[in-house]
């Protein structure tokens, strides 16, 4: 068994720009956007692995090509060693049961007709693993390790009826009644408020050591990863540009931009006046992204080269820890 | 911080909205001063009332909702009892806002321009339309946008300089008190940074007065003087912002501070607290948070504690403190 439950592998997933008909005819380029645009790493059995970046990173399309909720444009995805990219889609059921996904709003998650058991155990009878009592037999047990209790009364309850908190806990139920291998979190937490949000970490936390999960943790929020994350990729625009264990990352990050990303975020402590190094302007539009290394726009570092040439990922030292950056090796410190 | 004064004095204020399964009491007896010069953040969870407080502020409550008590003196005059058309020359002239979500709030089909010297011209009639569009490019050089850009349409432009175009309304008129409510939480957290700078330095450039409403602990912490801390429709606690974060006396933002995720490598353990915020159509008698209070004691169940301390010195609500006072 191969120590990677994942391996994503030069992963391509660019959507067409829309264009009015009368454009479509008269112009034969179409547009893309650039949401993944050749990235590669592996995910490995029992870690925490985060994905973070700013919003049109392409880290959401991320997640959701490899539980396949959209098609790659290019690239291979290895879940286990079965490529996803490519499989057959009556396959792909079988796999689904394995890898399940819980995104960030509970509400929209959640069907609001169904009652929250019936919701939770959905997967059971699609899946064909149980019905009837034990079906209710194993929703009820999810359903008290997950914190929802008292479960037989929540178990006839509509979501509305459920706090927001209890929301969110009983989509990680449903994810994990099926006894998935992989769970892909995207935001889990973001639209929870504070005192609510160390509960649901720690729990998705907990329910990893009990259930031998594997988590791919989608986040913008360097702050919430710290605490849950083993290893962590920064994407920029399409691509991964550093990756790393996570300590390594945040104590010494290499890539200019994952430096203004941890500067950038707001420190609870009305002391500590940081010495800020903002790049400008925002993150650039995706259909047309710089020549080179993406980042150069916005770099105060940048040289020539990184107009031209786009950087590769490339270890640094014989470590575990990537940086794709002309100039790593001179802005070091 | 010089005290210049005080600005608004909100008393007593009591805000509701019906709704078909009871009435919600959003705002519950809240007592609030803010001087001069000064950036109050105003924090707590969703639902705490502290957006409903700050639309209070300016009359924006709409049915269901409704102002059932209390006074709001603004410079000595009583907001509740203005006229609307009297409110109407209040808003954006003398208080202004500045909304979460810039897209929303800026007309699609009206240049970026436009909007100045609309907000300038509704306030002030003897402006001429070319003195308002000078206005509006003086202005923008200190909000870090280009003037060329004054031509753009909102969707032309990111959304942080969108909302650096929203603050830049706020700021056209010198209003006296500006409301920011959760100026930063639809940008990336780069923008969010870049947007903070420019807030920090505009505060020092025009002198303002803020009411900064944000769930965001490390926001607060960067822009505010002074903290109140809100939940379930009560005020729990008031200090100076470094007081509070180093002395917070109510266990609940005891437990919101140890509670906020950092990037402090040295911090792996992060506290939970159990429970969640009160239904507040039938909130719990006594304290609003003892039954997720650590220390609670057998007199928190029953009564609910007053606010105690000086006004503008440290105020908590909690009874673990009469005798403190």
């Amino acid at each position: 068994m191969s120590d990677n439950l994942v391996e994503v592998r030069n992963i391509k997933k660019w959507f067409p720009v829309q264009t009015s008909f009368v454009e479509t005819l008269l112009s034969r380029k179409i547009d893309h956007v650039r949401a993944v645009d050749g990235v590669s790493f592996d995910i490995r059995r029992g870690e925490v692995f985060g994905l973070a970046g700013e919003s049109g990173s392409g880290k959401t399309t991320m997640g959701r090509l490899i539980v396949r909720l959209v098609d790659p444009t290019e690239g291979h995805i290895l879940f286990d060693g079965i490529d996803v990219a490519t499989i057959a889609p009556g396959k792909m059921r079988e796999l689904r049961r394995r890898m399940q996904v819980i995104f960030q709003d509970p509400t929209a998650s959640l069907n609001p007709r169904m009652k929250v058991g019936e919701a939770i155990g959905h997967g059971l009878l699609i899946h064909g693993i149980a019905r009837g009592e034990e079906k209710r037999q194993r929703v009820i047990e999810i359903m008290e390790k997950v914190g929802l209790t008292p479960a037989a009364t929540l178990y006839e309850k509509y979501p509305h009826q459920l706090s927001g908190g209890q929301r969110q806990r009983a989509v990680i139920a449903r994810a994990l009644v099926l006894q998935p291998e992989l769970v892909v979190a995207d935001e889990p937490i973001a639209m929870a408020d504070v005192s609510v949000r160390a509960l649901l970490l720690k729990l998705m936390m907990d329910l990893k050591d009990e259930f031998d999960l594997t988590y791919l943790y989608i986040t913008h929020d360097l702050a919430t990863a710290k605490y849950v994350c083993d290893r962590i990729g920064i994407m920029y625009l399409g691509k991964i540009v550093e990756m790393g264990p996570l300590l390594e990352v945040y104590s010494r990050p290499l890539h200019p931009y994952t430096e203004a990303l941890l500067a950038a975020v707001p420190v609870p402590d009305p002391r500590a006046l940081r010495e800020k190094a903002l790049p400008e302007g925002e993150i650039p539009n995706p259909v047309n992204p710089p020549p080179g290394c993406r980042f150069h726009p916005r770099c105060a570092f940048a040289e020539d080269i990184c107009k031209q040439e786009e950087p590769p990922l490339q270890h640094e030292g014989d470590g575990d820890h990537l940086v794709a950056c002309h100039l790593y090796g001179a802005l070091r410190r | 911080m010089d005290s210049n004064g005080v600005l608004l004095e909100v008393k007593d204020l009591q805000v509701q909205y019906e709704t078909r399964a009871g009435i919600v009491r959003a705002v519950d007896h809240v007592d609030l001063t803010i001087e001069r010069g000064e950036v109050v953040g105003l924090v707590g969870e969703s639902g705490c009332g502290k957006s409903t407080l700050g639309f209070s502020i300016l009359r924006l409550i709409r049915p269901p909702g409704e102002i059932v008590g209390g006074e709001m003196l603004f410079d000595g005059e009583d907001l509740l009892k203005k006229s609307q058309s009297e409110m109407i020359r209040i808003r954006g002239k003398r208080i202004a806002m500045i909304f979460q979500d810039p897209m929303t709030c800026l007309n699609p089909l009206q240049r970026i321009d436009d909007h100045f010297v609309e907000t300038i011209r509704v306030h002030e009639g003897h402006v001429s339309t070319e003195e308002a569009h000078e206005w509006a490019a003086k202005l923008v050089d200190s909000l870090g946008i280009i003037s060329s850009r004054l031509s753009d349409y909102p969707h032309q432009l990111s959304g942080g300089m969108r909302q650096r175009v929203m603050i830049g309304l706020a700021l056209v008129l010198n209003s006296d008190l500006i409301i920011a409510d959760e100026p930063t939480t639809s940008l990336d957290v780069i923008v969010e940074a870049q947007i903070l700078e420019l807030m920090k330095h505009l505060r020092e450039e025009f002198n303002l007065t803020m009411i900064l409403i944000t769930h965001n602990m490390g926001i607060v912490a960067e822009l505010a003087d002074r903290i109140a801390v809100m939940y379930a429709g009560k005020l729990m606690e008031v200090a100076g912002t470094v007081e509070l974060y180093d002395r917070p006396l109510h266990p609940y933002t005891q437990g919101l501070l140890r509670s906020i995720p950092t990037i402090d490598l040295e911090r792996q353990e992060l506290a939970t607290m159990p429970g969640s915020p009160p239904d507040l159509i039938e909130p719990p008698p006594g304290c609003r948070f003892y039954p997720r209070c650590p220390q609670a004691m057998e007199i928190c169940s029953r009564m609910e504690p007053p606010v105690m301390g000086k006004a503008n010195r440290h105020q908590v609500a909690c009874w673990l403190y009469e005798d403190a006072f």
